[in-house]
């Protein structure tokens, strides 16, 4: 996701008095580029309203949707400091200061929940994150192309089923009356293992989904990385009597390095919002013991049981520490000099 | 090493290699593979291939299963016996499935189109440099993508406007995606300067430029955007739960798999549901009937997947890495 913000936009001439002698595209450097961007010199900003108004129409439907969908609820969260109430709304509902949040911080369910998420995510990144580098050091070990692309389109599609697809596909294979079972009793076994169900396995389940759906897709992006290890390197290492697996770490895996640890980092940015479709669907089978996270509170307080502005509270403590986690994450891949979701 | 061969095209001409185009040839330097790896290999990719084929197989297989089959395998059925359309002819044949399939298709497609329109439209009146508030308005949007208000205020905010139980409220929250405005106005940024130069020194407007100019030679990063897009629709589920949670009657398919075969499972009995009160039938096998509705989710994906599937590496790359 590095330089997804980056403005390198191409240049915009024309209207009267353009400001500079048309260059090359992509021949400004991109430093001079913005300087003069930002130059309060050249058009006025009328001139430049005018030349520019289909520009600005043709973006006014997005950013009226995101004023609704996105900025109008960000508005709303003022409803945590409230004792909201439907009839009263936004503007009118009693205030009630902090004791949301005093509640919030002293609620045992509130923590239980924390530490659910803290430890599916961990969970996660462990079981998780290795397997889409292995995997694509496997493909990519793959002299046949067809092969290659047969096993990676195979293993990819699962990325684009729903949660609740997955999980039902799950429960048909590995639930109480999915095929392992049914064929364990066909076997001898009396009482199989339900997974599906079963509390104290919940973390391994949900990574095992997690794995079942997004590896393959996960894969890509490392690919792209191997392709662009020079191949001379490998052939100057095997020269020089380098075998496989010194190969492999000593070029393979540093070629990898910059890009696992970009996605770590950015990981690591989501550690409380992640999942909230998978788990939910599965809160109940397992119970909120252990499949209660963050964002299943604060809808589970809010729209079930509609505390409105108690699941509000839980949601801004979830936006505003995810919020700090993003930007952290991305000052820590800054520091690694990786360019993370901005650049800086 | 497959990128080592890509660099070193083998000569071509010689018959040899021409009749395995498909394989690239393995490299001098390389060491010839020994018998253990090349079996770990090839089972491990085995394994890999099985745990994504058999359960679709599987599923498939016993939506066209009687129920004399599945009391046989005891469930999912993995050896075909007793074949039987009937579950599909069933649920195609009116009543809650049928509409759902229904209600589902025309989400899609008027999501995506109305996604589609929105975002291309503002990824093109973002792409131009230095043109008037491009900045202020990128940044606006940039910040929803980091920091938004949760779910409840926005369960809020679309009942105040009227959206509960109404079938715009599963696509206009979510209708435009910020990440693909700024795949696609990276993408629009850096094609055919020239030529959009020129055109403008025509006169050629803006709507012209983008119909006639930047779209025709954005067909691939359109085509992985859309798809994205009627992917998202088409999956989406949490949406239905929120804001049409009651009316069993307006719910789209993958509610429908949610409460008649996810839940279903876990609650015993309410997969006769769907035979029994909502459909009327008795002698079709209801697990047959409840895979038949997991298959019918997948065929609109596995349809797309391999027309798009050739554009992936491309439009992934392109957000993730060029950005």
């Amino acid at each position: 996701m590095a330089a997804v913000i980056s403005d390198s936009a191409a240049p915009r001439e024309g209207g009267q008095g353009s400001t500079a002698p048309a260059t090359p595209p992509g021949a400004a450097p991109r430093k001079r580029l913005r300087r003069r961007q930002r130059e309060p010199g050249g058009m006025p900003w009328r001139v430049k309203l005018r030349r520019d108004k289909t520009l600005i129409l043709m973006t006014l439907p997005a950013i009226a949707l995101l004023a609704v969908f996105g900025y109008a609820p960000m508005l709303g969260l003022v409803m945590a400091f409230e004792n909201y109430d439907l009839y009263d709304g936004f503007l009118h509902s009693p205030w009630a200061g902090l004791a949301n949040f005093q509640q919030l911080l002293g609620d045992p369910a509130f923590w239980h929940a924390f530490w659910n998420t803290l430890g599916i995510f961990a969970v996660q990144l462990v079981l998780f994150f290795p397997v889409p580098i292995a995997f694509a050091i496997l493909l990519d070990s793959l002299l046949s192309r067809k092969l290659r692309s047969f096993v990676q389109s195979v293993v990819t599609l699962p990325h684009f089923f729903s949660w609740v697809l997955v999980v039902t596909v799950f429960q048909q294979m590995v639930g109480g009356a999915g095929l392992i079972p049914a064929f364990l009793r066909q076997h001898g076994v009396n009482n199989p293992f339900d997974i599906m169900t079963t509390p104290s396995t919940f973390k391994l389940l949900v990574a095992s989904q997690l794995i079942w759906k997004e590896a393959g897709w996960g894969t890509i992006i490392y690919l792209a990385a191997l392709a662009a290890i020079s191949p001379s390197l490998y052939e100057a290492a095997a020269v020089d009597g380098a075998g496989r697996w010194r190969r492999m770490r000593h070029i393979t895996l540093p070629g990898l390095k910059g890009i696992t640890i970009l996605l770590l980092i950015l990981n690591l940015g989501y550690a409380l919002t992640f999942g909230f479709e998978q788990i939910l669907i599965q809160r109940q089978a397992v119970g909120p013991g252990s499949a209660e996270v963050l964002t299943t509170f604060s809808y589970y307080y809010g729209i079930v049981q509609g505390n409105f502005s108690y699941g509000a509270a839980a949601g801004l403590f979830l936006g505003v520490v995810s919020l700090v986690l993003i930007l952290a994450a991305n000052k820590v891949a800054h520091l690694f000099g990786e360019d993370g979701l901005y650049r800086r | 090493m497959t990128a080592t061969i890509e660099k070193n095209p083998a000569a071509p001409g010689r018959p040899a290699q021409r009749r395995r185009r498909g394989t690239a040839q393995r490299p001098v330097w390389q060491e010839k593979p020994t018998p253990l790896g090349q079996t770990a290999k090839g089972g491990a990719l085995v394994v890999i291939l099985a745990l994504v084929i058999v359960p679709l197989y599987s599923v498939v297989l016993t939506s066209f299963s009687t129920q004399g089959s599945i009391n046989l395998a005891g469930g999912l059925v993995l050896v075909p016996h007793g074949l039987t359309v009937s579950a599909f002819q069933l649920i195609i044949s009116g009543g809650v499935v049928t509409r759902a399939l229904i209600i589902s298709l025309v989400i899609t497609a008027v999501g995506t189109a109305f996604s589609m329109a929105i975002t291309i439209l503002a990824a093109y009146g973002l792409s131009r440099a230095r043109s008037f508030g491009h900045r202020t308005m990128l940044i606006t949007m940039l910040i929803t993508m980091f920091f938004n208000g949760g779910i409840i205020p926005l369960f809020l905010v679309v009942s105040a406007l009227g959206g509960y139980d109404q079938y715009w409220a599963l696509i206009a929250p979510s209708a435009v995606s910020v990440f693909n405005i700024i795949v696609m106005r990276s993408f629009f940024s850096n094609v055919a300067i020239d030529m959009i130069e020129s055109a403008r020194i025509d006169g050629a407007s803006d709507w012209r430029i983008l119909r006639s100019i930047v779209l025709p030679v954005s067909k691939a990063v359109t085509a992985v955007i859309a798809l994205f897009y009627a992917v998202a629709y088409w999956n989406s589920w949490f949406n239905i739960l929120l804001f049409m949670p009651a009316d069993s009657q307006k719910w789209p398919l993958q509610m429908v798999m949610y409460n008649y075969v996810t839940m279903g499972m876990t609650m015993a009995g309410s997969g006769s549901t769907i035979v029994g009160q909502n459909l009327g039938h008795q002698q079709i096998a209801p697990l047959s009937l409840q895979m038949a509705v997991v298959v019918l989710t997948l065929v609109p994906i596995l349809i797309a997947y391999p027309f798009v599937q050739k554009h992936f590496t491309k439009g992934v790359l392109l957000g993730a890495i060029k950005g």
